[in-house]
């Protein structure tokens, strides 16, 4: 079976800085992989690779077995790879359900009555029914991110990234955030998350990655990162981690 | 789900709804109003007194203020003044049109589209360092001359031409500064869903910065406004050029009160409209509200 996701010795610079040195990632279907590591680890600037959000300065990107850093048509590619960012980025002029809509509408040619009750389901299935005519700025941070994960769910795509979505929020809001990407979890969505949350990490990913300095220094389950890691740098992270969630 | 953050971010909603009805002044308002009415009558009295005992106020009194002159000419240059607003509102869509083009000419990205970006700024270089006055005088004299068939001869053609030429070059930076001000992430999200660079631009990038640079824009339409008398120079009687000709028949220069009369009924609602939407703005922003 092809992976639904292959990555091959991805480099990345900005400038003379080199922020991804070499990344390989296999994600099979309905796999979870969350990544961690420090800030300035790349995990950000992997996830906008992948999305070809930037642009990569050697490597391979496979998507369901197609090589799509080859490929012409970065919009075809996009459309099929949903992110979601730390700061929302919902676009502030629009109602929610024209935040959800405009990109079926736009890019997958939907009609307007298509878009809507696609839409709606979604608003729907994440408790945000009530909020389909509201404008992003009279939401909270939790309802906006929710908002934003649905409008990349709205393009239907076969590979969710989510590049550490709980971080901009206020603590008490962070749960329902990740509710939403438990539920996605469990519905079997094949997804890849940067993310800072270790508890949340251990439970929902089927494989957790550690990088470090551009590199994925160690990769293996959430049973063997997180209680028996075998690098050194893991082991330092993880510590720090636990230090600073006692404070 | 989620029904605790839910209730709380409405909590939070209302109380910003609120802060934002709310009128910031309360009891002493009244009192701030009255101190200002005192001291601007004052300052008008020290102002009034000090003109009218100047040793030449007599003089200039009979040349600039007769009454009697005013009355005479105003229903005339009042009926030309409708010229001036004829020429504003058309060369206004041209503008906002012209303008918008030059501003998405230069914000294209990549090394293909340097000629277009080079165009563009050599383009706003370039009438905005020439004097109004010389653009006018160039098209308006100049391109009829040619004799060519198919270009029109009416000097408020090429007036109006001019204006367009010279104001879309400042209102395209204004344009380019509302689309430099979106944050990049807004494009970022556009473009992670798969939009193309256009329907970003169309859909998410513009909608955005052009309303955030309404107050800007309508600080050069009041520049526009007055610039139409510069037309009157090409021949075309506007008000400018009627109040001329009244004042030369009559050598007294009351004439030009009626004009300037007629342009600061215009401009002046024009400025506090453009004031009031700059507080607006400033009074959402920092309410949290609207970006």
């Amino acid at each position: 079976m092809t992976d639904a996701l292959r990555i091959e010795g991805l480099h990345k610079s900005f400038g003379k800085h080199e922020v991804l040195r070499g990344i390989d990632l296999s994600v099979g279907e309905h796999e979870v992989i969350c990544l961690i590591g420090a800030s300035g680890s790349g995990k950000s600037t992997l996830l906008r690779c992948i999305n070809l959000l930037e642009q990569i300065d050697a490597g391979h990107i496979w998507l369901a077995g197609e090589e799509i850093t080859r490929v012409r048509d970065v919009n075809a590619v996009r459309r099929r790879i949903g992110i979601v960012f730390q700061s929302y980025n919902l676009f502030p002029h629009m109602t929610v359900l024209r935040n959800v809509t405009l990109a079926p509408r736009d890019a997958l040619g939907l009609s307007k009555g298509e878009a809507e009750s696609r839409a709606d389901a979604l608003l729907e299935r994440f408790g945000l029914a009530d909020k389909r005519d509201a404008y992003p700025d009279r939401l909270s941070g939790g309802q906006q991110q929710r908002v934003a994960i649905v409008r990349a769910l709205a393009m239907q795509p076969e590979l969710m990234l989510f590049d550490e979505v709980t971080s901009a929020l206020d603590p008490e809001l962070v749960a329902e955030v990740l509710e939403v990407i438990r539920e996605l979890a469990e519905s079997g969505m094949t997804m890849v998350l940067a993310t800072h949350e270790m508890s949340f990490a251990r439970d929902i990913a089927n494989r957790v990655c550690f990088l470090d300095d551009g590199r994925i220094l160690e990769e293996g389950t959430p049973e063997e990162i997180f209680t028996a890691p075998q690098e050194e740098r893991t082991q330092q992270f993880l510590q720090r981690v636990i230090e600073a969630r006692r404070l | 789900m989620a029904s605790e953050g839910d209730r709380r971010a409405d909590l939070e909603v209302s109380r910003r709804a609120r802060l934002l009805d709310g009128k910031r002044s309360g009891g002493d308002g009244r009192r701030s109003v009255a101190i200002a009415l005192v001291s601007t009558a004052v300052f008008a009295v020290i102002v009034i007194v000090a003109i009218t005992h100047a040793p030449g106020w007599p003089e200039v009194k009979r040349q600039f203020f007769d009454w009697d002159e005013f009355k005479a000419t105003f229903p005339e240059i009042a009926h030309a003044f409708r010229l001036n607003i004829k020429i504003f509102c058309i060369a206004e869509v041209f503008i906002l049109v012209f303008a918008l083009f030059l501003a998405v000419l230069r914000s294209l990205p990549g090394p293909v589209f340097f000629p277009l970006r080079a165009l563009a700024i050599v383009y706003a270089d370039l009438f905005r360092g020439i004097p109004t006055i010389l653009v006018i005088a160039m098209l308006g004299f100049g391109a009829p001359a040619l004799g060519l068939r198919w270009v029109p001869t009416s000097t408020i053609f090429w007036g109006i031409v001019a204006l367009v030429l010279i104001y879309s070059a400042y209102v395209s930076e204004v344009y380019r500064a509302g689309i430099e001000s979106i944050h990049p992430s807004q494009e970022a999200a556009a473009r992670s869903l798969g939009l193309t660079r256009a329907q970003t631009l169309r859909r998410v990038i513009l909608p955005q910065a052009v309303r955030r640079v309404i107050p800007p824009l309508l600080n050069d339409f009041i520049g526009l406004q007055k610039d139409t008398a510069l037309v009157g120079t090409l021949g075309a009687v506007e008000a400018f050029q009627q109040s001329q000709i009244d004042a030369n028949a009559t050598f007294n220069f009351t004439a030009y009160l009626a004009a300037a009369v007629l342009f600061v009924a215009i401009t002046i609602p024009l400025a506090r409209f453009t004031d009031w939407l700059i507080l607006r703005d400033r009074r959402r922003r920092q309410s949290g509200g609207v970006q």
